[in-house]
């Protein structure tokens, strides 16, 4: 009975719809027959990312309905949406840890491209429309860190409005472009939340769009088999042939996409409902010079490069560097668009990409640990630590905390890391060479203390060190 | 699939053949023509508006920030203004601040609080007689000189005047790099 009245309205919808071919074209699509074998399992991460651009998309909606975009009350009704709303720290999590695998995700898949050598011809278009989307997806989530509009994000747009700044001629344009006006204010914040939610959205979603058309149009590349170069003359003949006797992509390729996509989104979930989401910072108070901002995790590694790029060459890692990767990046299939595919023969992507991995993983570590942050809310050590010291010592270790010297040094556990641990570097130079070396500083890190110190203050300091390698090893130390 | 196809000859491969023919060629640039102008009809007032802050300047002005037994010479005391020309619904995000400190009765001078590596808060320690930045670990001295760390040059200086017992900023921009830097 049922059928029988919904077998016509279905048959109406898809004629009308025109659903058939679409159908039949997914049925017929073929990609080659290897795909089949565990080497599917090297082509899932393209729908990952689709999953995760999913679980942004939905979650970004639902958050828009609450967050309100004002440099005054976003930050309240971010707080109120993470604090009061019921599942409301949920969506807020499901968005975080669906930025951090879309980064992640995006790096991968890029990674596996390079080096399966699928950038090859014909699918130049493919790398270099999925190059836009690295760009875009790092935008989204750099203006997603800007709309948190915590401390972090307040910093994060000065910051930016400092990187434009150093572009030639177009500089002062840009920074106040990037502002909305001469310095932060009431334009600030709209501009990254138009950016996010409708401008970098929208070329996403046209990109992603042309990005799957390419690797329909094209297929999949087979993977590599060493001795069978891409011969631009030849290659497309081949492709057709080794498709006509591939397999069908949907569902006995498909299958394995899906998978992995739902374990990502089975990931993205599970972190939330661990972790929960990102904890909102202090009000973003642009008087407020007791800030102390940090980006999020996947910019880490280039805040660290910031610090350990050689000095003085500021505008080329703010401005030129960016610009040179992103068109090296885009040049790479038109400059080596034939020739092996296999990473047998191809040892030097090898060493490239793993150069960039470790690269990349070595910067973040350092980067999320930022020894050279002053530690501003270290303490003083006491009479807990220094026991039966004499009131020199003490009155050393004050003066050590008060100068800022323990904002840099960790003396018994305690301190920054910026500069060495100085527990035992009475054991290691003599007062005299302490003296010279606090007065002059040292090399670029450290600052002269000349005209900082009074005589008595160098005494105390220099007592206090020397007192130190004896209560290393006292018990009840860290 | 194509009416207005004079010659006849419909290319088999689906390809604009014929193209070429004056009547053709004419209609295809009047369609491009007209598409560019409502292109332009639109877009001139949203890259317009989009630009708009740029043409919005307002000029620097001077900002009581306290009467001057708070800032006590000698001492580095943060603090905050209003921008020149904020938005009505701007609140707190309208304030910026700065470091001032007064020399002797009469004159005194300012710092950003931009640090001039990437742009962060510093922070005065007056017990240090330092600034120190957050971020990547630079420190200025009292007289706003590059002490440590990646700073490339000393921080940027306001405009500061004590008048009629007030102390005074000038508004700035966000001060910009140096070119060559």
């Amino acid at each position: 009975m049922i059928q029988r009245l919904a077998l016509p309205l279905v048959n109406w919808l898809r004629d009308r719809l025109g659903v058939d071919p679409l159908l039949a074209f997914l049925a017929n699509h073929k990609v080659p027959a290897s795909l089949g074998g565990r080497a599917g399992w090297m082509y899932v991460f393209g729908m990952c990312l689709v999953a995760a651009f999913a679980v942004q998309l939905v979650s970004g909606v639902a958050l828009t309905t609450v967050y309100v975009p004002s440099a005054t009350l976003a930050h309240d009704s971010i707080r109120y949406i993470t604090e009061d709303m019921p599942f409301g720290a949920i969506l807020r999590g499901l968005h975080f840890y669906g930025a951090s695998a879309m980064v992640l995700l995006v790096l991968v898949h890029m990674l596996q491209v390079y080096l399966a050598g699928a950038y090859k011809y014909p699918r130049e278009m493919n790398w270099i429309s999925g190059v836009v989307l690295l760009v875009l997806v790092m935008a989204m989530a750099l203006t997603g860190q800007m709309l948190r509009w915590d401390e972090d994000g307040l910093w994060t747009v000065v910051v930016a409005a400092k990187f434009v700044a150093r572009v030639p001629l177009l500089g002062p344009y840009l920074t106040e472009f990037v502002l909305g006006g001469p310095t932060v204010g009431g334009a600030t914040l709209t501009r990254f939340y138009a950016l996010h939610l409708f401008v970098l959205p929208g070329l996403i979603i046209g990109l992603v769009s042309l990005h799957m058309y390419l690797a329909l149009h094209h297929g999949v590349s087979e993977p590599p088999t060493t001795g069978q170069p891409v011969d631009p003359a030849t290659y497309k003949a081949k492709y057709q042939a080794l498709k006509a006797r591939g397999i069908p992509y949907f569902p006995d390729v498909a299958w394995k996409e899906i998978v992995a996509a739902v374990a990502v989104v089975v990931a993205i979930v599970g972190l939330t409902l661990a972790f929960g989401p990102k904890a909102i910072g202090s009000p973003p108070d642009p008087t407020q010079a007791f800030a102390d901002p940090r980006p999020d995790w996947f910019v880490r590694w280039y805040y660290a490069f910031l610090y350990l790029k050689p000095r003085g060459l500021e505008s080329f890692a703010m401005v030129y560097l960016p610009i040179l990767v992103v068109l090296g990046l885009m040049l790479l299939p038109i400059l080596r668009p034939a020739g092996e595919r296999s990473l047998w023969r191809r040892p030097w992507a090898v060493v490239i990409a793993g150069a960039v991995v470790l690269a990349l993983g070595t910067l973040t570590v350092m980067g999320m640990r930022a020894p050279w942050a002053p530690a501003y809310d270290t303490q003083p050590l006491g009479s807990a630590e220094l026991g039966d010291a004499p009131p020199e010592v003490l009155a050393g270790a004050q003066t050590f905390h008060a100068r800022g010297c323990q904002y840099c040094h960790v003396v018994l556990g305690e301190g920054g890391r910026y500069g060495p641990d100085l527990t035992e570097v009475a054991a290691r130079i003599t007062p005299p060479e302490l003296t010279v070396r606090i007065v002059q500083g040292h090399g670029q890190d450290m600052p002269a203390y000349v005209g900082i110190l009074s005589d008595d203050d160098l005494a105390r300091i220099v007592a206090f060190l020397q007192a130190l390698p004896a209560r290393r090893d006292q018990p009840g130390m860290r | 699939m194509c009416n207005g196809n004079v010659s006849g000859s419909e290319p088999s491969d689906g390809a604009p053949a014929d193209l070429l023919t004056p009547r053709r060629q004419f209609l295809a640039m009047v369609s491009a023509g007209l598409s560019g102008l409502a292109g332009l009809l639109v877009g001139v007032p949203v890259i317009g508006f989009l630009v708009a802050p740029l043409r919005r300047q307002a000029d620097d002005v001077w900002r009581a920030v306290g009467p001057a037994a708070e800032f006590p010479i000698g001492e580095t005391v943060r603090a905050s203004y209003l921008d020149p020309q904020p938005l009505p619904w701007a609140g707190f995000s309208a304030e910026s601040a700065a470091y001032v400190r007064r020399l002797d009765a009469g004159t005194a001078i300012a710092f950003s609080m931009y640090c001039t590596h990437t742009g962060c808060p510093v922070q005065w320690v007056s017990s240090a007689k330092l600034f120190f930045c957050p971020c990547h670990g630079g420190a200025f001295h009292d007289d706003g000189s590059v002490a440590a760390g990646p700073p490339p040059r000393a921080l940027d200086r306001h405009e500061v005047r004590v008048r009629n017992g007030m102390v005074e900023v000038r508004t700035r921009k966000m001060p910009l790099p140096p070119r060559g830097t």
